[in-house]
């Protein structure tokens, strides 16, 4: 466990509603995520947790409702939405290495023409997040030269190099082969550990028991019940998250 | 052969002009068909409509017609190239720069979803992201296709000699009347020259493929 959140809210969406054409998505989504917090969405597919988790950078825009990140509204477009989107690290499913670029080019890009930082500081820092996530013999790979598991710890760095105030992972795991879960997960607890504001979106309930602070399980768009993991996984309050837990942690 | 000899200065000019048509509108067509290829894909409505428009205009235009249009048309606008070069330049650039945007255009497509998501994450704004992750990699899938656009232009700089271009093809006009009997060999020497530049591009072009072609 983390040391405790504390202070203003990080994170805040209030009311925020979604609609994929006539498909409403997200559903009156109330939820503030606190400095150092690690919070672990999960649900059904479909329930919109990843759609969520896409709307706190604006990669998803929303329709009604507001998101405040460290107090300060999320900006519609253009260069003010850029600024606030290289403080939000975000890792993807399927990794997103810029196919183009080596392992070590991917990770200082952003600070080089978001940070303006000089080329030399952003390699050195590189290198350092890279052997932090134990990839630093591929530094001069292109991505595709790299196992799974390897290039989303990659991708992990590259977020990292932003100094990111909150950190999103959609679905980090979801894409991996079973034996690389482990080299992911492994980094993304000691993040945790460290203090990171994390939201999570994943299907590891290890993780969520080992890491969260807080499970939030959502489903049919709406956020269904919140709670501490041990609460959450021994006494789920609702019928859909005790259906949905019994369904995944008899095997 | 003699008479190759004899005409070799000429041969040679005109083989410049033709040569230096299709570099310097090669260049201006690329630029421009850049340009038109963000706006097509950029977020605001009117930049995509202006874009659309322009391409579906020259696309759908005889380049004789734009010629036409650039060596005559513009005089009732008070308008006038400073030489028939650079008339020819404009007419083969602004209608070549249309097919260029659509190639780019699918190659930006081609690009995954995925690689803008993340330069945007990052906090890279729309140009940037474009600048230095989706075109890179789109102009990667787009050298076959740019290729065939090239040598299409190389062969197109031909209409300039209807419009008092001294190039290849209007030396094959001059020199068929002066020398009808060697007809042939201008025919072969006037081939030589589109060849000697398209041929090159052919293999610069597969090359190039290689190179850069990206692992995914």
């Amino acid at each position: 466990m983390t040391s405790r959140p504390n202070g203003e809210p990080l994170v805040r969406l209030s009311g925020v509603n979604k609609w994929f054409g006539e498909l409403h998505v997200l559903q009156d989504i109330d939820l503030d995520i606190a400095r150092g917090e690690v919070v672990v969405v999960i649900g059904p597919s479909g329930s919109g947790k990843s759609t969520l988790c896409r709307t706190i950078n604006r990669l998803e825009p929303i329709e009604k409702g507001e998101i405040t990140i460290d107090g300060e509204r999320l900006p519609e477009e253009g260069k003010q939405l850029a600024r606030l989107r290289a403080d939000v690290g975000m890792v993807f499913q399927s990794f997103n290495l810029f196919a183009h670029k080596t392992i070590l080019e991917n990770v200082t890009l952003g600070p080089i023409k978001v940070r303006k930082q000089s080329k030399a500081d952003a390699e050195k820092r590189a290198r350092e997040l890279l052997e932090r996530v134990g990839v630093t013999a591929q530094a001069d790979k292109y991505p595709a030269q790299l196992s799974g598991g390897q290039q989303q710890r990659v991708a992990i760095a590259r977020a990292l190099a932003m100094d990111p105030k909150v950190m999103l992972f959609d679905e980090p795991t979801s894409a991996l082969d079973p034996e690389m879960i482990n080299e992911v997960l492994d980094v993304m607890t000691s993040l945790a550990r460290e203090g990171m504001t994390m939201v999570v979106v994943t299907h590891e309930m290890g993780f969520a028991r080992r890491a969260a602070n807080r499970v939030v399980f959502m489903d049919g768009g709406r956020i269904v019940e919140t709670a501490e993991p041990e609460t959450f996984f021994t006494n789920p309050q609702s019928p859909r998250a005790q259906d949905f837990l019994s369904k995944i942690l008899n095997h | 052969m003699s008479f190759l000899a004899e005409n070799f200065p000429l041969i040679r000019d005109a083989f410049l002009t033709t040569l230096s048509l299709a570099v310097v509108s090669g260049i201006c067509a690329l630029l421009l068909g850049t340009l038109l290829a963000a706006m097509r894909v950029s977020p605001v409505p009117a930049l995509r409509g202006l874009a659309t428009f322009y391409v579906e205009l020259f696309r759908n235009t005889p380049l004789t017609v734009v010629f036409f249009f650039l060596a005559f048309g513009i005089v009732y606008i008070d308008l006038q190239f400073p030489s028939r070069f650079l008339t020819a330049v404009a007419a083969l650039a602004l209608y070549t720069a249309a097919f260029v945007c659509e190639a780019l255009r699918s190659g930006i497509n081609a690009v995954p979803a995925g690689q803008a998501e993340a330069a945007r994450a990052l906090g890279l704004d729309f140009r940037q992201s474009l600048t230095t992750v989706v075109l890179p990699q789109a102009f990667r899938t787009v050298v076959p296709p740019l290729g065939n656009v090239w040598i299409a232009l190389a062969k197109n700089t031909s209409i300039a000699a209807g419009f008092a271009v001294a190039d290849l093809t209007a030396l094959l006009q001059r020199l068929s009347n002066s020398a009808a009997d060697e007809l042939a060999l201008v025919f072969v020497a006037v081939v030589a020259g589109y060849l000697v530049i398209t041929l090159p591009s052919a293999y610069v072009i597969s090359v190039l493929e290689r190179r850069l072609a990206i692992v995914r």
